[in-house]
């Protein structure tokens, strides 16, 4: 493949349920493209849990990923609160979800960590009062 | 094993059985959807007490065979919906995740 296929999604903040479609459709797409399935796994759980942080924290975002000859990037933008402190956030077990967010079975602490895991490369940027991009890189 | 051939061992109150054929390998029981997103395998059962539609996404992203729904839990017709929309094997129980671990422990082995 020449040219990058590239794919944008819009999360819908708002739509708790919802989160996870963009990473859904990621996934056909890339099985529909030959993926082994490893690299589809990791790239819809790094995805899924960028999504859910963007619903829970961010009021929703935009969601790129961009399929390349040697790898997929990965980038999630949202202008939410920021992230006070990534060091913190990075840690497994840490959350500041809310209850309610508990109550459906999120808000382990394990978002952040899990990208992490399942990625090659993380880059967090963050401000506060601003907003978060994360850009991650899955190599092939 | 199957995923029908587990549900009929198990007794279970099959939901959605899309793939009835398909083969399951292991299992995982977890109701942090998170934890599971990061440590249950492709072709797992897993077994949660979680019934909230975002569990379909997870059983969909992780690639599981099947989610056995435990001790009774009542199930949203929403999440039920979405897993016969998206192709998600699901049954209950009115057994706990313990007892059902243990049943699996024995079928799977």
């Amino acid at each position: 493949m020449s040219e990058p296929l590239v794919f944008t999604f819009e999360v819908d903040g708002e739509n708790f349920t919802s989160a996870g479609n963009a990473s859904v459709a990621v996934k056909k797409k890339l099985r529909w493209l030959g993926f082994p399935p490893e690299i589809i796994r990791r790239v819809s759980v790094a995805m899924y849990e960028g999504e859910i942080n963007m619903v829970i924290h961010a009021g929703g975002g935009v969601a790129t990923v961009t399929v390349l000859q040697d790898r997929i990037d990965i980038v999630l933008e949202d202008h939410g609160p920021g992230i006070a402190n990534v060091e913190l956030a990075m840690k497994e077990g840490f959350s500041t979800a809310t209850d309610h967010i508990r109550d459906l079975g999120f808000g382990a602490g394990m978002g952040l960590p899990n990208m992490k895991k399942n990625t090659d490369s993380m880059e967090i940027q963050t401000e506060l009062g601003k907003g978060t991009t994360i850009k991650m890189i899955i190599n092939l | 094993m199957t995923v029908r051939q587990l549900s009929e061992s198990l007794a279970l109150e099959v939901l959605s059985l899309p793939e009835p054929e398909r083969e399951v390998c292991g299992a995982y029981a977890g109701d942090l959807l998170s934890w599971v997103m990061g440590r249950a395998n492709a072709d797992n059962v897993w077994v949660t007490v979680m019934t909230n539609a975002n569990t379909v996404a997870v059983a969909t992203l992780t690639d599981v065979s099947m989610v056995i729904v435990t001790d009774g839990s009542e199930m949203p017709p929403e999440t039920l919906a979405l897993a016969k929309e998206k192709g998600v094997n699901l049954a209950r129980t009115k057994a706990s995740s313990y007892e059902i671990c243990v049943r699996l422990g024995g079928l799977l082995s």
